[in-house]
């Protein structure tokens, strides 16, 4: 039985001059996902939408829409649409002509656009916008006009260039709600572009994390969360604290560690394949981090003293850094849940610090 | 919140006072030189003591009758208004390729090209229109060439000086400029995404141009044109130089009626009408131009 995904992306390469922006890059993207391409700024995600909505040749490598290559085809013959960064709304076009654009283009009777256009409004609630040029809206209604106008003609796919990117925090959060609805409702596939690890964990049903043009991990958020393949995953999704070290022995899933300067742990029901003696890192959230005077650790755990270095207040949560016996500085976080206090801890002050054997996380290399 | 107000009008008093001095104030009094007789020598017929003792001048308005009475000055008006489209139109289809391909080009000869638009600017205007004459004379290269190739298809020599095509020619080429440079301007600030995202929801090239580029560069157009529009309609130099006896356009016959006419009061209501008309103009200009930018 041959399956074929709604986009592959085979071998793709992308060289500006001297600068390698894509380096062999595939992916299978399947029909309904809502799948987010990760990474900081330069890592080729966005060279990589372009690539996909057509603005940009790939120097080598096929890029595949239901089986078929697409990547010769102009951008204007792709059944895809891009959201961009900044909306791009036509300014001299009523917020009606925008969204009928896609279907003027494609040759649709006047009585039909008016029809769908009316309908696209509906579906983003904004029935009353019609006539209202885009220089009259708001960040949000924008955004939500270029949604419906990238989706009146039902594309087979919507990419998204960080849309969220110019909306302010409360916003942001709301539409990335808006969004998720939006993408079960319609089942459209979505492609997102964002250098947002807790937006792409937010949203997205897979997430592809780049770095220097490759991809790293492809994975679900939540296994993305807690089994980075590599140090680069660990560090950039979410908070971690990397313990530095190597492995002694590995039995089963079970793995003896010891980390420079604190000594040995156990780790338990680990994922990855060790052999000892190789240098490896232990990843470790910071919520995974038990902190009290005395910890009184049980059997599973591993538990080191300190003391509390720096710490953050921030409102739900203290963010405590505290220093170990080795120097190194250990990010812990204290749910501020009992009414009415504030600070469990001073600078300074003599800590414990546990965490279970399934806590933490091995990354090797 | 006072305070800047205040400063703010002080700052535009010296421009106000300005064209209030040297534009408003000249232009009512040649409003009313149009009322009044010319002097035997030139000049307004001057102010005399009335019996009694009370100063008074006679007020007429012959002047505006002459100009309606032949429809020889509507003619010249017309043709004015002739040069002036023909040239605006000349110079926007030469131009607005010119600017979206300076405005499309990279960093680097963006800065090149316009200096290439405005060098003319740098020799002065009345040289370059003798150049010109040079040119189109009877016995320079450009018309010999056309003649020695018209020989050879067995047509009849042409002259070029002191035809419509010199004054259009030059007329072109002097305010080519005032064109490209607002609709340069203009087109440079396009967003480009605009395009892709057209591109994107299905528009072809021309599509891409005629909905999206075309319609976002009127305001650049409509400020082109004015530039364009006004100094060619109340041009002198150049029919003086390159039009020849049947080349005279309205600014001629006003210099003509200040200067060797002496006739200040219909040279007045001349210019009065030629101003009337620019400035109409410049209000239709902008008002379409608001309309189709859809505000």
């Amino acid at each position: 039985m041959e399956i074929t995904a709604l986009l592959e992306i085979v071998d793709v390469s992308r060289h500006f001059d001297d600068f390698v922006a894509l380096d062999k890059v595939s992916l299978h993207i399947e029909a309904g996902e809502f799948f987010t391409l990760l990474g900081p700024s330069g890592c080729g995600k966005t060279t990589l939408l372009r690539l996909i909505a057509g603005f940009d040749q790939p120097d080598s490598g096929d890029i595949l829409l239901d089986g078929k290559s697409i990547t010769s085809a102009p951008p204007e013959q792709r059944p895809l649409h891009t959201i961009f960064q900044n909306y791009a709304l036509f300014p001299h076009m009523t917020v009606a002509e925008n969204i009928g654009f896609p279907l003027r283009m494609a040759g649709c009777a006047k009585k039909d656009i008016q029809a769908r256009v009316a309908e696209a409004l509906e579906n983003v609630r904004l029935p009353d916008k019609a006539r209202h040029y885009p220089d009259a809206l708001s960040g949000g209604q924008k955004q939500r006009i270029a949604i419906a106008r990238a989706l009146v003609n039902r594309p087979r796919l919507l990419l998204l260039d960080e849309p969220l990117s110019a909306l302010d925090a409360k916003l942001r959060e709301q539409m990335q709600i808006e969004l998720i609805n939006l993408q079960k409702d319609i089942g459209i596939t979505f492609i997102y572009v964002t250098h947002d690890q807790g937006e792409a964990l937010a949203l997205s049903h897979r997430i592809a994390v780049m770095d220097q043009g490759r991809i790293v991990q492809v994975d679900v958020p939540e296994r993305l969360y807690g089994f980075p393949n590599s140090r680069f995953v660990a560090d950039f999704i979410g908070k971690c604290n990397l313990l530095e070290g190597h492995v002694r022995e590995q039995q089963g899933d079970s793995v003896t560690v010891e980390l420079d300067g604190l000594g040995v742990v156990h780790i338990c029901r680990s994922e990855t394949k060790c052999v000892a003696g190789s240098r490896c890192a232990l990843t470790l959230r910071p919520e995974k981090i038990r902190l009290a005077t005395t910890v009184s650790p049980t059997e599973d755990e591993s538990h080191f003293s300190g003391s509390v270095h720096d710490m953050l207040y921030l409102g739900d949560v203290t963010v405590y850094i505290v220093a170990l016996a080795n120097g190194l500085l250990l990010e812990a976080l204290l749910a501020n849940s009992a009414s009415g206090r504030t600070n469990f801890f001073e600078v300074g002050d003599p800590v414990e610090v546990a965490w279970s054997c399934d806590a933490g996380h091995l990354v090797l290399g | 919140m006072q305070r800047k107000a205040w400063y703010k009008y002080l700052l535009s008093l010296p421009p106000m006072a300005y064209l209030l001095i040297f534009f408003a104030a000249p232009t009512f009094l040649m409003l009313f030189a149009t009322f009044r007789y010319a002097g035997e020598y030139g000049g307004l017929a001057p102010w005399y003591l009335q019996e009694g003792g009370r100063l008074t001048m006679d007020l007429t308005l012959e002047n505006w009758q002459r100009l309606v009475e032949s429809d020889i000055y509507l003619r010249l008006f017309l043709k004015s208004i002739g040069y002036a489209v023909a040239t605006t139109l000349i110079c926007m289809i030469m131009g607005y390729p010119l600017a979206l391909m300076i405005a499309r080009s990279g960093r680097k000869h963006r800065d090149l090209l316009l200096l290439l638009v405005i060098l003319p600017f740098w020799s002065n205007f009345l040289v370059r229109i003798y150049a010109w004459m040079i040119i189109f004379s009877p016995v320079g290269a450009l018309t010999r060439m056309l003649n020695g190739l018209l020989d050879l298809i067995g047509a009849a020599p042409v002259t070029l000086m002191y035809s419509p095509t010199a004054m259009l020619v030059c007329l072109v080429y002097v305010h080519l400029p005032f064109m490209v440079l607002p609709l340069y301007a203009n087109l440079e600030k396009h967003d480009f995404d605009l395009l892709d995202a057209a591109q994107d929801l299905g528009a072809g090239k021309w599509r891409r141009f005629w909905l999206i580029t075309w319609p976002l560069s009127l305001p650049g157009i409509t400020a082109g044109s004015i530039l364009v529009f006004i100094p060619v309609l109340g041009m002198f130099a150049i029919p003086d130089l390159l039009g020849g006896t049947n080349g005279i356009m309205i600014g001629n016959v006003i210099k003509q009626q200040f200067m060797e006419s002496r006739d200040w009061p219909f040279g007045s209501v001349l210019s009065m009408v030629l101003t009337v008309t620019a400035v109409a103009v410049v209000l239709l200009g902008s008002r379409l131009g608001a309309r189709r930018e859809g505000r």
